[in-house]
């Protein structure tokens, strides 16, 4: 069982996701992490899944989603093969915000993007590993609200999605 | 605002089904559908309609036109109800590789997410049983959808389309200007075969002393029969057939060695585990076939030839997995390997073969006791039979032995749900067949346990007066699961038994020709009457009870733990 990215390129037709989803429902397998956006290029989409299973189980997922017949290209990578990043925000109250939370924040690169009367939003980016110890502290500090994206990456591959286009 | 050259969605649904030239449409009316069926009230002549009596009917009616003739089936139904009941159908095709285009209607646009009278979300429900599906909103994106949905299904891997059709789409007004689809960016469809694998494959194949060829349903749909004949010819290796590859290859060819699978022959199973190269042509290792994985031709180096790349190493690893159309992949190996031949490896086939014979065929064929078996029935349809007619059977113990002993001599002359097995699937599917040719010869091939599923269909027979042969064999029972009680289930047999309607008096009432055969003595003559007869004919022939089919390979077995009995 490894960490494993998957890319999809595929056109924005209704559905997509739906039929990219039941790949993994049918075959038992929990989607970790999904995120979708347009592409560089116009009318075409990339979805970004992250998923821990067996390196056959991945092979045999992204033959699957290669099948379905508006999807363009699907590939995948182990972590040392994508840059990636998450974004985090954690919602804490104004009245908490001490000196001993701003070093904290200053410590864990974080940005205050937004502040309010009742309550200050913190934004973090980085892999879940460090967003995740900036939340265990920030639960001793009133935490209100905590949102974690899912996974975007870039594949280390010199590709473009010209290339899988042509 | 309405033009003069516009006319309505409906019109366009059938000029644009008479575009990709479909000849014959099975399907069943209803109010979100009923559009389509007005105009087609006015292309009576350019394309016919079989009204089944079940869209299920429908469906498998259209499987089986399209499995005998290499062409599209077109099955039409209403919205909710109708389209539910094209489901099993649609997960038929879809795991049999079977083109279909379904064409549902739908509630109107601006009703939709409402729950309206028969509503239903059934591209939603068919997406994971359809090779694609679309929803048409507009009455502008109809020709294209269709032609899109054409495309889909025949080329590459074929499967099932279903098209959703709104009813403001189909009643609005919009040109008729039908571009047949040529392909688009994200579905490639042709891949050049790598000159790299054939090269590979051929060295494997020259050092070789035990190789074996299995070749499944691909080598039809990919219309490769002769290349596959040609290799076998050059290279003089023993080729079995899968369930659905039966036909591809004439059984007289000499080289050809038998059937694959749970209830295939003795030699073709047991041998898988002492060749040394197995050339696996248009299958997929399905796991009747396989039985247990993790002993499955460890020996061998497998070469795939293999459109569908998920399925190269899906099941089985491959030493040599050449991607692309079996017809090119096989003509440029025919071309690459030697002449060779394998007498003592296909003498080990055919030794093997003896012992079947004798532990089973003969017990079959020529049976000492009294009751009637299935396998002498399957062998006196061969005597009479035409060298080109279709079996088509249902899903049981009748199937296993049909195609067991069924003298195979062309292609797509097997026509049986494989890989859903799907009870229910011969009767609709034999009058699609028989629809697409009158003049064929069409066997239809049924349990007592399944043809109740669909035996509404023998008034779509009636109406049509396809001459469609139902060989009924009744044994009383669900067989092939109390086969399995007998067996694995310390003969409790759980609800199996039937207690069967007169099935004579049934197709009398249809207005069928029907017979009951009871003795030995008449069975031939009965059979005899049966294909000399203008017109459908219902035979019954009263079988043991309690027979088994053998050999057997039981579930979590090895191919090589094939049981004689
Ligand atoms: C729709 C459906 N339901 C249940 C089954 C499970 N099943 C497989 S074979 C069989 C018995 C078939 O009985 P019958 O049609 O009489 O054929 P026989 O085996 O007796 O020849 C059953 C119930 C199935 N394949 N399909
Ligand atoms: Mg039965």
């Amino acid at each position: 069982m490894k960490r494993y990215t998957i890319f999809v390129i595929t056109e924005n037709f209704i559905g997509i996701l739906n039929r990219i989803t039941i790949i993994f429902t049918r075959r038992g397998i929990n989607i970790d992490a999904l995120t979708a956006s347009e592409s560089s290029v116009d009318g075409i989409h990339r979805i970004t899944i992250e998923v821990t299973t067996s390196e056959e189980m991945v092979v045999h997922l992204v033959n699957q989603i290669e099948k379905i017949i508006d999807v363009i290209k699907a590939f995948y990578h182990e972590d040392s093969g994508v840059v990636y990043q998450e974004i985090a925000l954690y919602k804490i109250p104004v009245a908490r915000l001490d000196g001993s939370l701003e070093k904290i924040i200053r410590q864990h690169h974080a940005k205050i993007i937004s502040a309010e009367q009742e309550f200050v939003v913190l934004e973090v980016a980085g892999h879940k590993e460090q967003t995740q110890e900036l939340l265990e502290i920030l639960k001793g500090y009133g935490l209100l609200e905590f949102a974690r994206s899912g996974r975007v990456a870039v594949a280390k591959r010199m590709r473009t999605i010209d290339q899988y286009l042509s | 605002m309405k033009e003069e050259s516009m006319i309505r969605g409906a019109d366009i649904v059938v000029q644009s089904l008479i575009a990709e030239q479909a000849e014959i449409i099975f399907g069943y009316p209803g109010g979100a559908i009923m559009p389509v069926y007005d105009a087609l009230y006015d292309y009576h002549e350019q394309i016919k309609h079989v009204l089944t009596r079940h869209e299920q009917g429908a469906i498998h009616a259209a499987q089986g036109y399209a499995r005998v003739s290499g062409k599209v089936g077109v099955c039409l139904a209403t919205s909710g109800p109708g389209a539910t009941n094209l489901i099993t159908g649609l997960a038929d095709a879809q795991i049999d590789s079977t083109p279909l285009v379904c064409i549902t209607g739908q509630v109107a646009a601006h009703l939709l997410g409402t729950d309206a009278f028969q509503e239903t979300d059934v591209v939603g429900i068919s997406m994971p049983g359809t090779k694609w599906n679309i929803q048409v909103r507009r009455v502008e994106d109809i020709a294209p959808a269709i032609a899109k949905g054409f495309y889909i299904a025949r080329s590459g891997r074929p499967g099932p389309v279903l098209i959703d059709i709104t009813k403001n789409a189909q009643v609005d007004f919009g040109q008729m200007n039908y571009t047949p689809c040529l392909g688009f960016r994200s579905y490639k469809v042709h891949q050049p075969i790598d000159p790299n694998a054939i090269q590979k494959a051929s060295e494997l194949i020259k050092q070789a002393k035990r190789p074996y060829l299995l070749f499944g349903q691909g080598v039809v749909l990919g219309k490769a029969e002769t290349e596959l004949k040609f290799f076998l010819d050059k290279t003089g290796i023993p080729a079995a057939s899968t369930l659905l590859g039966s036909g591809a290859l004439s059984e007289d060819h000499p080289n050809y060695v038998g059937k694959l699978g749970m209830h295939g022959n003795y030699a073709p199973n047991l041998l898988t585990n002492q060749c040394d190269v197995l050339i696996a042509v248009g299958m997929r290792f399905d796991d009747r076939v396989t039985g247990d994985l993790k002993r499955y031709a460890k020996q061998a180096k497998v070469i795939h030839l293999e459109l569908d790349a998920a399925e190269i190493n899906k099941n089985v690893k491959v030493e040599v997995g050449v991607l692309g159309d079996c017809k090119e992949s096989l003509s440029m190996l025919t071309e690459a390997v030697e002449q060779g031949s394998h007498p003592e490896w296909l003498g080990k086939f055919r030794e093997l073969e003896q012992m079947e014979k004798e532990a089973v065929m003969q017990h079959d064929i020529t049976p000492t006791k009294v009751g009637l078996t299935m396998g002498e029935v399957i062998s006196q349809i061969n005597r009479y039979k035409a060298d080109d007619a279709v079996l088509v059977t249902d899903v049981g113990q009748h199937q296993m032995i049909a195609w067991r002993y069924f003298h195979y001599k062309k292609t797509r002359t097997q026509i049986t749900s494989g890989g859903l097995g799907t009870m229910g699937f011969a009767l609709p599917a034999a009058l699609g067949a028989q629809l697409h040719d009158y003049s064929r010869q069409v066997i239809c091939v049924v349990g007592d346990g399944g043809i109740q599923m669909t035996i509404q269909e023998l008034g779509a027979i009636m109406q049509t007066k396809a001459p469609v042969k139902i060989v009924l064999l009744n044994n009383n029972y669900l067989g092939m699961v109390r086969q399995w009680q007998q067996m694995f289930f310390d003969k409790r047999y759980s609800f199996t038994e039937l207690d069967n309607p007169d099935f004579i008096k049934l197709a009398e009432a249809y207005g069928i020709k029907a017979q009951k055969v009871t003795e030995r003595n008449t069975l031939t003559e009965s059979i005899e009457d049966m294909l000399i007869h203008d017109g459908p004919y219902f035979l019954e022939v009263v079988v043991e009870k309690e027979d088994n089919v053998f050999p057997m390979i039981a579930t979590g077995c090895s191919v090589e733990e094939v049981r004689l009995s």
